[in-house]
């Protein structure tokens, strides 16, 4: 069990490694940041003072290996364009965006994982067909046409809510729609497949060859098997609460973490575009470690697995 | 005497292709039946749909009786008292037989809390008792493992043992031992056998295998293309089979004694359930099948005491056989 764990602790860090490096590499491929927040007509020497002072002029790896002493001290950098530290500039912006995906993420295993059970169980019903269809509806159209679209309904046409803005907890709750109703949906079919193929399971039949009554053999039999595949997407939802928002915040002027993200990367103000980057790498890396924890605690073959290896 | 289980008339279909048609079959209190046929001739079949377990699209038809009880449409509070209680059933595949997430005391006890009027220490008590009386060794510790710590032999052992814990008076053992290695195979048949006589259980062995039905059983039914086409005492069946199916399965077991000889292939497939021919199904595979054999199905029909034959060919093959054995 405890190497189980090491190997997969030690996997999540080189993950974080290899996303800080892309994200320095990719950024700086893409634009000089002096002339990005200065702009084409500043005087020569302006730009090269910016450069020296934010060290832009030394030779690639020798950024790059400083960063990542920086990143081992703590330090992540100030923004280049108000020269407060990145990570105050994001720590500041989580709570918003936490008040949009929390929500978010309560609804979408509200009514995702509940439609995906019921649509297995009837399978090939009325019901089974409706939930599906909205499934596919709510995973094939794009968060930002879902989100224009409830604006256009119910801001603009009923003028029930407001279009954008956090004033209130009125402002919140298109946003949480657009975001729970496609993860919903996707949680729906996902659930439902996990289901059926467990119901397909010769256990199953076992199970109802003893006696045990359907209910029973729904809830005490197949739902524990079913929820082995169902963790991997929970997972990787929580991976997402940070900065799963980055259209939904954008379109309804959400001050959260991923708005400032967008006018981080639009300026090329290098250090909070890491320090977001960097942040997102850890809630990924760390949701996945709770699901393989998880696996651990509802598959008895993977923690026999892990204590031989 | 009113039989433990009979079976009229029961027609099961998916999708509108018939795999049961019409099987006639009773069992007697402690009997022990082996149903024989290939894979497909509807041996499972039979005994999910009279227990209500194929799934919701299967349509069944007929009637099963259980002590004059019927079963097909009862209700299923009713199905799950039986299940379990007093027809109990095991399967193929062991290894997938079992839930891989509970752990066999949760499996069993689940058994026992469900038929027997047992609690706390006492269901325990008989977990153990029943462990022990399937030969699975240091019982106490191992009843907290998972299915996957056992071996596929040890994990069959405790599907009998979660199969006896309602004190069943039937036994439906589905290829009990297909899954296993050959010296486990003999062991699991010996168990069965033991506890059956102990019991005074009746079992119905659903086999592959002529020869684990030969030694285990005293009456055997073969099936084919979802009917059953010979029924008779194990003995006679295997010493002088009448249905030319049934004589093409015993004619393809190699013979133990005297000189070697070329084994007998039965030739053809088995038609598929959608396209069944009119008249006998195995008819267009049969050496002597005649005009009327492809006119009408023949009906399982008395020819001795306890035999039962569904050929009108039957008498002509028998002599066939002789002659062929006088060669």
């Amino acid at each position: 069990m405890g190497r189980y764990f090491a190997i997969r602790i030690g996997r999540a860090a080189l993950t974080i490694v290899l996303v800080v490096t892309f994200a320095f590499v990719v950024l700086r491929l893409s634009g000089d940041p002096a002339l990005m927040i200065l702009g084409p007509e500043a005087p020569p020497e302006v730009l090269a003072a910016f450069r020296k002072a934010w060290g832009l002029d030394d030779p690639i790896w020798f950024q790059y290996l400083d960063y990542f002493g920086a990143i081992a001290k703590g330090e992540l950098g100030r923004s280049m364009r108000d020269g407060r530290p990145a990570i105050e500039l994001v720590l500041e912006r989580i709570p918003a965006t936490l008040a949009l995906t929390v929500p978010a993420f309560l609804l979408k295993v509200a009514l995702g994982i509940p439609a995906g059970i019921y649509a297995a169980l009837h399978r090939g019903s009325a019901i089974d067909r409706a939930v599906m269809m909205t499934a596919v509806a709510g995973f094939t159209v794009p968060s930002f046409v879902l989100a224009l679209l409830l604006v256009l309904v119910f801001a603009v046409q009923l003028g029930w809510l407001p279009s954008g803005g956090q004033d209130s907890w009125r402002h919140a709750i298109l946003p949480i729609a657009t975001l729970s109703l496609g993860g919903a949906a996707v949680l729906a079919r996902f659930t439902r497949s996990a289901m059926l193929e467990v119901l397909g399971q010769p256990y199953i039949r076992t199970a109802s060859a003893k006696g045990v009554p359907w209910r029973m053999v729904v809830t005490s039999h197949a739902l524990p098997n079913a929820a082995i595949p169902t963790v991997t997407i929970l997972g990787f939802m929580v991976g997402t609460l940070i900065a799963g928002a980055v259209v939904v915040e954008s379109v309804f002027a959400w001050p959260g973490v991923g708005r400032l993200l967008v006018v981080a990367v639009a300026n090329r103000d290098l250090a909070v575009v890491q320090c977001i980057l960097l942040l997102v790498a850890l809630t990924m890396v760390t949701s996945n470690l709770i699901v393989d924890f998880l696996y651990g605690f509802l598959d008895p073959r993977l923690r026999a697995k892990g204590a031989h290896a | 005497m009113t039989p433990l289980v009979s079976i009229q008339g029961l027609s099961v279909a998916f999708g509108g292709a018939p795999v049961l048609r019409g099987i006639e079959l009773t069992l007697q209190k402690g009997e022990a039946l082996g149903l024989v046929g290939e894979s497909g001739s509807g041996k499972s079949v039979t005994w999910l749909a009279a227990l209500g377990l194929l799934p919701r699209h299967a349509k069944v038809s007929g009637s099963v009786r259980l002590d004059g009880r019927e079963l097909l449409g009862a209700a299923a509070s009713e199905l799950d008292r039986i299940r379990g209680g007093r027809i109990a059933m095991i399967f193929q595949d062991p290894a997938s037989a079992l839930n891989p997430v509970l752990t066999i005391r949760k499996q069993l006890c689940e058994a026992l809390a469900l038929h027997r009027d047992l609690s706390g220490e006492a269901v325990k008590a008989e977990a153990l008792r029943l462990l022990g009386l399937v030969g699975i060794p240091d019982a106490a510790r191992r009843l907290s493992a998972y299915p996957h710590e056992f071996s596929g032999g040890q994990v069959q052992r405790i599907m009998i043992a979660m199969a006896l814990a309602g004190n069943p008076d039937l036994l439906i053992a589905d290829e009990p031992t297909t899954a296993l290695d050959a010296t486990i195979q003999a062991q699991i048949l010996e168990l069965l056998s033991t506890i059956r006589r102990e019991m005074n259980m009746a079992m119905v062995l659903i086999s592959h295998d002529l020869g684990v039905v030969a030694e285990n059983c005293d009456r055997v039914a073969v099936m084919y293309a979802g009917r059953i086409v010979e029924q008779a005492p194990a003995n006679q069946l295997f010493a002088d089979p009448l249905h030319p199916y049934a004589q093409g399965l015993i004619g393809a077991l190699p013979p133990l004694d005297g000189p070697r000889r070329r084994l007998i292939a039965i030739p053809g497939t088995v038609p598929d359930p959608a396209q069944m021919p009119d008249g006998c199904a195995f008819a267009p595979r049969c050496a002597l099948a005649a005009e009327a054999c492809g006119a009408t199905a023949p009906t399982l029909a008395p020819i001795a005491d306890d035999r039962a034959v569904a050929c009108i060919r039957a008498e002509a093959s028998r002599r066939a056989l002789l002659g062929i054995a006088a060669e």
